[in-house]
């Protein structure tokens, strides 16, 4: 599947068919998982093919305690984003859509953002429920992914000075894949939720690995503590609050400004390195 | 394949006068941001630019000729221009972004594409991505110490850096030309080079670089559909005189030869981080 600035606007069975046939086999997708077994017939397979094809990934977003940024970010897709709410079925959201209750059914793919308030029992059984029922788990956003600027929470706020504590989805249930960066970018959420529909492991691949603690000492800790970096100033860049200064080839962070966003360790390209192939294939269209 | 893909191979150089006066081999990279600037594919392009400070370039947006002229010549010192991305979107507005770099710089930009986490709006606005050959870079003190230790020149009394035939040339403003063996300039290489796999930018639309050319010329590869069409309409306006790369010694053998030695390089410090338990790029 081609990144979708690249595409060509198409009819919602081509999409849906374009990211089903698109996605790599399992034995490519270098996963540690073994290969299901086949046990489908063709005829049964394809039948069972024609019937996803009609049924659209249910897709549901919920917002914990963050400012919904990462929202407005998914909305800031502008010329496909219609396209892109077509492609899935749209089950849960307070903002975009007035759906008040989490469905009881099995969701697809659950997009959550914002930190978790561990005194707010609604959020603790919400984001339990929402685990439980969902296949993947898409923590959007430095809140949900990091903790963000939540963290810095000590509580004693009115109306609620028991709300102390605001942690990153990962602390208490598992995330699948973990989007960095306060808002986190229009772009990426596309790509991440076509890929999750298309079951596109090589692109979600790396963003398993994303969720967690994040701070720009990360630069300092895994990136030049590790001997990786390489001075090209990719963190300054996405660095949404210009916390990073790049002096005499290196990155300086200045820590009253880092809201721990996990941005700047995410766009590092020493982070994680997507491989030549994909990147030849989707940004550059050479075969 | 070590090179990476390309349509076309050949060795170049620019037929502009000026170009040739103050670019580092063949002018290719100047005269195909100037070219594209003319033609409207960039609105302008993130290039090096010399500061007050000699031999520390600062990222620097370039919207007209003359600043790319400006800004021409190799530094062999680490500027972090993907810093400038940004700042070209956002403070220039501009819609079309150019950018001349080496690997690392040219993945950074593409895996940015891929997964713009901190880029908003970002992706689509890189126009044009031409890619120099690499093989290692150094901080600045490194260059300094290298210049003012090993060739024993005063930094600010350099007027032209190059590698070449494996020797480091420095030509001082009074005319004065020092070589010394590129070996005795590895104790200053930063660490992370070590791990890149990759001489030729490969990610980038169109790469060039001395190597596998020569003096006074500068081998081409164009990659993508943005990077053939730039380069074969600069042909075709005459900007440059082309001719076929020497397949011997000197030229495609090589090239082919140090991509290799690079490539082989990254596969081996990959393997001793591991043995010693640290961890490589995921």
């Amino acid at each position: 599947m081609s990144p979708f600035w690249k595409r060509e606007k198409k009819s919602d069975a081509e999409n849906i068919a374009e990211m089903q046939t698109a996605s790599p086999p399992a034995a490519e997708a270098k996963t540690d998982a073994a290969p299901p077994e086949i046990t489908v017939k063709p005829a049964e397979a394809e039948a069972e093919v024609k019937e996803m094809a009609a049924a659209k990934p249910k897709v549901l977003t919920a917002v914990m305690s963050g400012c919904t940024g990462c929202l407005i970010s998914l909305t800031d897709n502008y010329d496909i984003l219609l396209d892109l709410l077509d492609a899935i079925d749209y089950r849960y959201e307070t903002t975009l859509a007035d759906v008040r209750q989490i469905p009881d059914d099995q969701m697809d793919i659950a997009i959550v953002h914002g930190s978790i308030c561990l005194q707010d029992k609604r959020q603790v059984d919400d984001i339990r429920k929402i685990r439980q029922n969902s296949t993947f788990l898409v923590a959007m956003g430095g809140c949900a992914g990091s903790g963000c600027v939540t963290r810095f929470s000590v509580g004693g706020q009115s109306a609620t000075p028991s709300h102390e504590s605001f942690v990153p989805v990962a602390n208490l249930v598992k995330v699948d894949f973990a989007l960095p960066g306060c808002p986190t970018g229009p772009e990426v959420i596309a790509n991440t939720i076509l890929a999750a529909v298309g079951a596109d492991l090589e692109y979600l691949k790396p963003l398993a690995e994303l969720a967690g603690f994040a701070c720009g000492c990360d630069l300092l800790t895994k990136i030049i503590g590790n001997g990786l970096c390489i001075g090209c100033g990719t963190c300054a860049m996405a660095c949404p609050t210009r916390a990073i200064d790049m002096a005499y080839g290196r990155p300086h962070v200045n820590q009253e400004l880092c809201i721990k966003c996990g941005a700047c360790y995410a766009q590092c390209p020493r982070s994680f390195e997507p491989t030549f192939e994909m990147i030849e294939k989707r940004v550059m269209g050479v075969e | 394949m070590v090179l990476g893909k390309y349509s076309d191979i050949m060795t170049v150089k620019t037929t502009d006068k000026t170009l040739q006066k103050y670019s580092q081999d063949g002018g290719i990279a100047s005269a195909l941001l100037i070219h594209a600037l003319e033609t409207g594919v960039i609105e302008g392009a993130i290039v090096a630019m010399p500061t007050d400070e000699p031999w520390n370039p600062e990222p620097y947006v370039a919207t007209t000729p003359e600043e790319i002229v400006a800004a021409a010549g190799t530094k062999y010192v680490l500027c972090p221009l993907n810093n400038a991305l940004k700042i070209a979107a956002r403070e220039n507005g501009l819609d079309k972004i150019g950018m001349v770099g080496m690997h690392c710089l040219t993945y950074a930009v593409r895996k940015m594409q891929l997964y713009p986490f901190g880029a908003r709006h970002l992706p689509n606005k890189m126009a044009l991505l031409i890619g120099i050959f690499c093989t290692e870079n150094f901080s600045y003190t490194g260059i300094k110490a290298i210049v003012e230790e090993l060739h024993k020149v005063n930094i600010e009394h350099v007027q032209k850096m190059d590698v070449s035939k494996g020797k480091m040339i420095v030509t001082s403003n009074m005319g004065e030309r020092v070589e010394v063996p590129v070996k005795l300039t590895h104790n200053y290489v930063q660490p992370g080079c070590y791990i890149c796999p990759d001489l030729t930018a490969r990610t980038a639309d169109i790469s060039t670089g001395s190597i596998g050319s020569p003096d006074g010329w500068s081998t081409v590869m164009p990659r993508t559909k943005v990077g053939k069409d730039l380069f074969q309409s600069a042909v075709d306006m005459g900007l440059f005189e082309t001719k076929p790369i020497d397949p011997g010694k000197t030229g495609m053998e090589m090239l082919t030869k140090l991509a290799q030695n690079k490539w082989d390089r990254s596969e081996k410090t990959r393997a001793e981080r591991a043995e010693i338990g640290l961890p490589n790029p995921f």
